[in-house]
């Protein structure tokens, strides 16, 4: 039983990747071990946990729950697209760094792509907003007291970086 | 002096990597080209005999490389046959069983491996695994304490009475105390399954190099030494062929200190004979069915006290549920008999417990370790006291603190390591001040009438516990400064978040004089630190901290010496600062670490401009040997550091409830903690600690629970149905506040910190919901269902 290759281009982080998968390919899987890109986490298979989100055309989806050969014509982000151009940590890497907002580390890229995606549509948050923004993420260490923190910093760094590029 | 690094918020090294997507988990490894992957076929039934296994439809699948099932072991490697390894034997463990690699015949649990698969992919493997028939004569299952003790059905027939261990322990007469005292109450406790549901699972890749006859493995393990070991038994290898990596882990909670794993064994196995790397990831469910759980346990507690409520006798029975294998030996229940104490004096104490056979998955430590059950048992005692003699809860826990002036104290009974329950340290009177003032102890009573004149129903507990943190039997470290000034450290037992790299990195820069950025940390490979135990029972920070602060104690004396001889100083007038070495008062009579690491390993070829200055035409008496007789090359330290007994660390928490006057739905409005882990390396990490703690503690209070059904089939085997807590469940805030009383069993007077948080959660939850509703919470996890129950039982027959 020899599987039927597709042959799909995924945007990822900006960069096209030509691969050929498996209709059944997992788009988790793919990133992972087709490009490479192993920063997207696979906590439960199930679309619970929240671990492997990743940002499919600015939107957060569960990678575990789609396939790769759905995502052709999407603009995919990884964790590994959240820091800035020179490389320095983006505004929600450098708030969990600050906040302690990680343990593990396992859960971490599904978070930071699930808030960046939040902060886009509601940039300033209260706390309770913070909260909801992150309802759907499971974590196993921190019991979430400095994530919540990461957000309100990361909207915090998020708005001096948009004033700074203000002229 | 360089700034001291100890006790300062420092952010986290490692964090780089993981924000970046960089982290190297097991499922990352890239292990080459050609990997394989594996898939393992396991028991549907909780008990049943295995008749035959039909593998004759998979071979022929393309891309199948093996299938193996038990029958197949033997010839592979002769002591796979084996049972898997009892890693803790007791005396009193006398009907120890473990499971096969593979299932030899019958199977005791819903998940137990029976069959292997080795495939191009994990899909193929599993679409193999589909393709596997087995034959079953399916038995009767014992599933639950009750029915183990029942007896009607046995999990394994050379087991009588289901029970593997009976074990006693007594401190004075227990019986005669409590019959001669003026109170005497009974209670009947009971704790359900829980799991440490790591967001990782299990994994395992292995690579056997033909080259060097020799095998890598990677595990997320919380061992690698003893998953090294277990492989070379198993494999027939010698020691020194296997090399274990720890790679990045996504949590671990206990779960992951068993081993070996049969994939562990089988992905190894398979990687030398078939000469392609092999790895193993189990899935969410596999994580649920064929790992590990704790927690189920069954209490019985006699009581005996003065009218003050002075315990005077604590009589205790209780039944274990160790699952269908007994791998971790008794450690849990015993860690329940001896810890259940806490910070009381008991008066006498006697503890009896049965560890019990069922078809359920197997029980191993999680996170608290048999203490979350000892500290409900003991707190809910306290609590049942107070209410009796219509006392303050605070104040009868006073009254039967061990004093600050009482220390060391001795308990009079064995703890987990075998040796003497003996507490070092602690200031309970002061922390339970502290949790008073924390929690607002005295105003709640005007708040509980404030909020009841709303219609509104509020309850407060609280809870002690003590944790023996530490144990031994020992940890290393290896500290080497580099001729660049960089200074690598390496310590054998593993890391899974806890920051290992940015507080073992603390504590050797302190020593060093060196920047934090300047040392590197290396956990959990056994190519850099060989001789290592693993990371459990809160003991990395007190036994690889200790060890690192030795170790790099040794390499600093090293330094001094050489530079002692290149100044022409004596070693009492140096200081380090920022890796150079100068004479006080003196900074221009200064030397590098990097160059000191020169100095100390005589060279006959230069390599770089620097290390000229070490080649036999530039340095050296030629009257004496290049390297002294009681010297060696290289600026390094290594030590080990064996403490004669464990650390007791302790700590108090409060919770403010409200319960639902009509859905019972259970919200916490006021978290409180004080903890003591005696000296403090980095805050931060230490509170992320007890958060964490906190939040699987709520779940294991509020949500968690193995729902079995009376086949043995675990009924809530993924995330949509064993109710984790999101961040919308756990409280808002948690107040911390801490107490340091050091340790006088370490350098550095630490203690354990890892498990602390989740220990009192499901004791502290009862005596607030208990508050709040005016009856007596004997049962944990509590459900707003099971306590809508509870209300309609007790307005049916006020007790």
């Amino acid at each position: 039983m020899s599987e039927e290759l597709h042959h799909v281009r995924l945007h990822v982080n900006g960069v096209a990747h030509d691969v050929a998968v498996p209709p059944r390919r997992l788009l988790s899987d793919a990133l992972r071990h087709e490009l490479g890109l192993t920063g997207t986490h696979v906590g439960c298979e199930h679309g619970v946990c929240g671990a492997c989100t990743v940002l499919v055309d600015g939107r957060p989806m569960r990678s575990c729950l789609m396939f790769a050969v759905s995502a052709v014509d999407c603009e995919i982000t990884t964790v590994e697209g959240l820091t800035n151009a020179d490389d320095s940590l983006g505004p929600v890497q450098q708030a969990f760094l600050e906040c302690h907002g990680l343990q593990c580390g396992f859960c971490t890229p599904g978070f930071m792509t699930t808030i960046t995606a939040g902060l886009e549509e509601n940039p300033s948050p209260t706390e309770d907003e913070a909260r909801d923004m992150i309802a759907g993420n499971l974590c196993r260490c921190t019991g979430y007291q400095n994530i919540v923190k990461s957000v309100l910093r990361a909207a915090e760094l998020r708005d001096a970086e948009t004033t700074r590029a203000q002229p | 002096m360089t700034t001291k690094l100890f006790g300062t918020r420092v952010q986290r090294v490692e964090d780089q990597r993981f924000l970046r997507g960089q982290g190297r988990y097991v499922d990352d490894i890239d292990a080459g080209p050609h990997t394989l992957h594996a898939a393992v076929l396991r028991s549907p039934h909780a008990h049943a005999k295995v008749l035959e296994v039909h593998v004759d439809d998979v071979l022929d699948l393309e891309g199948v490389h093996a299938v193996w099932t038990y029958e197949d072991l033997a010839d592979l490697s002769a002591p796979m046959a084996d049972p898997l390894p009892l890693l803790i034997p007791h005396p009193t463990l006398t009907h120890a069983r473990t499971q096969y690699a593979l299932a030899n015949g019958e199977v005791n649990y819903v998940g137990e491996a029976i069959a292997f698969v080795v495939a191009d992919d994990r899909y193929v493997a599993e679409d193999a695994v589909g393709r596997i028939r087995v034959d079953y004569e399916v038995l009767p299952p014992v599933v639950g304490i009750e029915a183990a003790r029942s007896a009607t059905a046995l999990v394994h027939e050379d087991v009588p009475g289901n029970v593997g261990a009976r074990m006693e322990q007594s401190n004075g007469d227990a019986p005669a105390a409590i019959a001669g005292a003026p109170h005497v109450l009974t209670l009947d406790l009971t704790v359900e399954r829980s799991a440490c549901q790591p967001m990782e699972g299990r994994g395992t890749v292995a690579r056997w190099d033909r080259d060097i006859d020799r095998l890598t493995v990677w595990s997320s393990t919380q061992t690698s030494t003893g998953v090294r070991a277990a492989i070379a038994v198993k494999l027939g290898l010698d020691l020194g062929q296997v090399d274990v990596v720890t790679p990045d882990v996504g949590g671990g909670f206990g779960v992951k200190i068993n081993h070996p794993w049969p994939e562990e064994l089988l992905v190894p196995l398979a990687a030398r004979l078939l000469g392609r790397p092999v790895k193993f990831v189990e899935d969410r469910r596999e994580h649920f069915i064929s790992s590990a759980h704790e927690r189920g346990q069954v209490h019985h507690v006699e009581v005996g006290f003065d009218d003050d409520g002075r315990l005077l006798g604590l009589d205790v029975e209780f039944w274990h549920d160790h699952g269908a294998y007994t791998p971790y030996g008794l450690i849990v229940p015993i860690i329940t008999s001896t810890q259940l104490l806490g910070p009381y004096k008991p008066g006498a104490y006697r503890v009896r417990f049965e560890s019990l056979f069922t078809n359920t998955v197997m029980v191993t430590p999680y996170r608290g370790a048999g203490r979350p059950q000892g500290c409900f048992v003991m707190e809910r005692t306290m609590d049942a006291i107070a209410a009796y003699l219509g006392k303050d809860r605070a104040d009868v826990r006073a009254l039967n603190f061990i004093q600050p002036d009482e220390f060391p104290y001795d308990q009079g009974l064995i703890f987990q390591d075998g040796r003497a329950l003996e507490y070092d340290s602690g200031d309970y009177p002061a922390s339970l001040e502290k949790l008073k003032a924390l929690v607002g102890w005295e105003e709640f009573p005007a708040f509980k009438a404030e909020m009841a004149a709303q219609g509104r129903q509020v309850g407060i507990g609280l809870a002690c516990y003590v944790e023996g943190t530490g144990v031994g039997p020992y940890e290393g470290a290896h500290v080497h400064i580099e001729t660049t000034g960089k200074v690598k450290v390496a310590t054998g037992l593993t890391t899974q978040g806890q920051g290992h790299a940015t507080v073992f990195a603390q504590i050797a820069a302190d020593v060093l004089g060196v920047p934090l950025a300047d040392v590197q940390v290396v956990t959990g490979d056994t190519r850099r630190m060989p001789y290592a135990v693993g990371t459990f029972a809160s003991r990395a920070a007190v036994m690889s901290g200790s060890a690192i602060h030795l170790a790099a104690t040794r390499a600093r004396e090293k330094v001094l010496r050489i530079a002692a001889d290149a100044l022409e100083a004596s070693e009492d007038d140096l200081e380090i600062t920022d890796g150079v070495v100068s004479v006080k008062g003196a900074p221009a009579s200064s030397i590098a670490l990097g160059t000191i690491a020169v100095l100390s390993n005589p060279l006959r070829y230069a390599f770089d401009e620097q290390s000229k200055m070490a080649t036999q035409f530039s340095v050296g008496d030629p009257g004496k040997p290049p390297v002294a007789e009681d010297d060696e090359p290289g600026l390094e330290g290594k030590d080990f550091y064996s403490p004669e007994r464990a650390t007791f660390a302790s700590g108090m928490h409060a919770v403010i409830v409200e319960t639902d006057p009509l859905t019972a739905e259970i919200k916490i409005l006021k978290y409180a903690v004080v903890h003591d882990c005696g000296h403090l390396i980095n805050p931060m990490i230490v509170e992320g600690q007890i958060h964490g703690g906190v939040a699987q503690g709520v779940g294991g209070a509020l949500y968690e629970r193995m729902a079995y059904d009376e086949s043995g089939q675990l009924l809530n085997a993924s995330f949509m149905d064993f109710l984790m807590p999101y961040v919308t469940e756990v409280p808002t805030s948690i107040d911390i506040d801490h107490l340091e009383t050091p340790s006088p069993l370490n350098p550095l007077g630490i203690k354990g910190a890892g498990e602390a948080g989740v220990i009192p959660s499901a004791a502290v939850f009862a005596a607030a919901i208990s508050d709040a509703e005016g009856f007596s919470i004997t049962s944990m996890p509590i459900s707003p269902s099971e306590l809508f129950a509870l209300r309609r039982l007790h307005q049916e027959e006020p007790s």
